[in-house]
């Protein structure tokens, strides 16, 4: 059975596929959409949703909220997918080491992988963007430094199992090197679990961006979700959906990608699926 | 050996494990203040307005922020392990005092949160399991994917525009009401009072975490042959999920709540500083703001150890409540 129909044998990763695609289309067409700066004022200040020309109402500034959750949608995704790229990159790397080389690289790496783990990751990654000064690169060490371990353990589980398996074996025999190996051998053997696991891990970037940004931790000239609901905080009292629509884009940006990601688990591994 | 032998000589060899962990958070602690702009002379000479080159480098002489790496490595490691913290410039008070000043106030939100979190978390899965695939598992794990996907602090905002502002049922923010100069029991339940809307919001997360981990765990013991033989000798279905799945599929779901104290820490940053609880959480966001680093970095410290010893704990429990474990 092909890829897709598996996929699509899960009901609700379909409907999470087609949240996370209109939130794509709306963060690919933000300029289109609101073509002026999302920090733009651009009427009057504290409007309900409906009123005055703004469909989801205006900031104590008179900024259009619907126009900053466009333009936020972009750099959620954006910040998520980067992060996590560089966060798999540093795990698969690292446990792909501990994992074919094993003894004592595999000691100190897991000792480390060990260590990262403990460390409360939020805080860490707070202290991380406080002394690198809060900016869009910034933020994205910070997550990476914080989602790369689990990545990390998994990888190395992978090769730990397979580097004894007969095809590898067979590879040494012809003399292949070990980069080789590792790279063109084993690694496109474990690629679903690492995607799998990659997918879910952008939903939490996007969660801990969002945090971090709530924080006043944001790159201070980027409009983002977390950023809107940090800034629309102190008027909660006589402005409440200055806050409430960016939580509500977060909640269905995030759900949406876990739902795709359970959705490809199923579909990658379905053998896995007898067992819920 | 006996058994109390055995279990002392765990204990020691987690506790053995547990320092280089330690030690390396320190270090990384080090490194991080390194990588800082500027050094504690220059956070004073800002403090002080302005200050001549001559009085910086005699400064820095003092600290000992002249010599090499390696040797303040070293000063670093031996203040860190007497619990010396710095000097917040701020609060104009030691680092340490600050944080174990705040301490109580987390650990208190940090207990409530878990008990509630695993409880009904163990309830709902309990519940999820034995009614799978109907109506009520499916609001279950409805309810678990959405709570999952949501951030805290909006949570938190949220609850504060319904329950507190329209509503006018709980207080949006603080520990206690002061003004009031409560005693005793009094004090106890305003405390009690004040403490129900951050432990919701900060417990819903893991409320969805550990529903979803219980309904798995009891879904894999119930395919278990121990199972089997339990229904084959006739005993009621009742007794075979209270007395014998139950039982097994708590295991796992002790050994995360474990794991989670971690992130469970930064997560009670945010909602400390959504309801103004005034925890180490709402410390390290009054000390964003006001630049204070090395707060900062004694908060991380010590939340970081905090994180070590509740593992300690948990696997100390672990081997309690499941003999099959290897103690020696």
């Amino acid at each position: 059975m092909s890829f897709w129909r598996r996929f699509c044998r899960n009901r609700s990763a379909v409907v999470g596929l087609i949240i996370l695609a209109i939130v794509v289309l709306i963060a690919a067409s933000a300029h289109l959409l609101f073509p002026e700066d999302p920090f733009k004022l651009v009427g009057q200040s504290m409007s309900p949703p409906g009123e005055n020309g703004f469909l989801f109402g205006s900031d104590t500034l008179g900024r259009d909220v619907a126009a900053g959750m466009a333009h936020g949608a972009r750099v959620s995704l954006l910040i998520g997918l980067i992060a996590t790229t560089v966060a798999v990159s540093l795990g698969v790397l690292l446990g792909a080491f501990a994992g074919y080389f094993g003894g004592w690289v595999d000691d100190v790496l897991m000792r480390v992988t060990e260590m990262f783990q403990t460390i409360p990751s939020f805080i860490f990654a707070i202290l991380i963007v406080a002394i690198m000064k809060p900016s869009i690169n910034s933020v994205i060490i910070a997550i990476a430094v914080v989602s790369w371990p689990a990545v990390a353990r998994l990888v190395r589980g992978e090769f730990l199992a397979m580097r004894n398996r007969e095809f590898v074996q067979a590879c040494h025999i012809i003399g292949m090197s070990d980069w080789r190996i590792m790279v063109r051998e084993i690694l496109p053997n474990c690629l679903s679990p690492i995607i799998v696991t990659g997918s879910l891990m952008v939903a939490t970037a996007i969660l801990i961006e969002s945090g971090l940004a709530f924080l006043g931790l944001g790159d201070p000239n980027i409009i983002s979700w977390g950023f809107q609901i940090g800034a629309g905080r102190t008027v909660l009292r006589s402005a409440w959906w200055v806050c409430t629509f960016p939580g509500i884009a977060i909640m269905l940006t995030v759900l949406a990608i876990n739902l795709v990601g359970e959705g490809l688990n199923d579909a990658m591994n379905p053998r896995l699926r007898e067992r819920t | 050996m006996s058994q109390a032998g055995k279990r002392s000589r765990y204990v020691l060899k987690r506790l053995l494990h547990a320092i280089p962990v330690v030690l390396a958070i320190i270090v990384v602690n080090f490194f991080l203040l390194q990588l800082a702009e500027g050094d504690a002379v220059d956070v004073l000479a800002g403090e002080a307005g302005s200050a001549t080159p001559e009085y910086m480098a005699q400064l820095r002489e003092k600290f000992g922020l002249d010599q090499p790496l390696p040797v303040q490595l070293g000063v670093y490691m031996k203040n860190m392990l007497s619990f010396d913290l710095g000097y917040s410039f701020r609060h104009d008070m030691p680092v340490s005092q600050l944080v174990l000043d705040r301490l109580v106030p987390t650990l208190l939100l940090m207990v409530s949160t878990i008990t509630l979190a695993v409880g009904f978390g163990i309830i709902l899965g309990l519940v999820a399991a034995s009614n799978l695939n109907t109506w009520k598992d499916n609001v279950i794990s409805i309810f678990a994917l959405i709570s999952y996907a949501t951030p805290l602090f909006w949570v938190g905002l949220m609850m504060i525009v319904v329950f507190s502002l329209k509503l006018r049922w709980f207080p949006t923010s603080g520990m206690e009401n002061v003004a009031m100069f409560y005693e005793g029991w009094d004090r106890v339940k305003d405390i009690a009072h004040h403490l129900v809307m951050p432990t919701l919001t900060l417990s819903l997360f893991y409320l969805a975490l550990y529903t979803r981990f219980m309904r798995a765990s009891m879904l894999e013991q119930a395919s278990m042959d121990y199972v089997t033989t339990a229904r084959a000798k006739g005993l009621t279905e009742r007794r075979i999920v209270f007395v014998h799945i139950l039982r097994n599929a708590l295991l796992p779901v002790v050994t995360m709540a474990g794991v989670q104290v971690g992130s469970l820490i930064g997560g009670s940053v945010i909602v400390e500083s959504v309801f103004a609880w005034p925890g180490l959480g709402m410390l390290a966001f009054e000390a964003l703001f006001s630049r204070d680093l090395n707060l900062l970095l004694g908060i991380f410290l010590l939340s970081a150890l905090l994180v070590v010893a509740i593992n300690l704990v948990v696997d100390l429990l672990y081997s309690f409540l499941d003999p099959r474990i290897e103690v020696g």
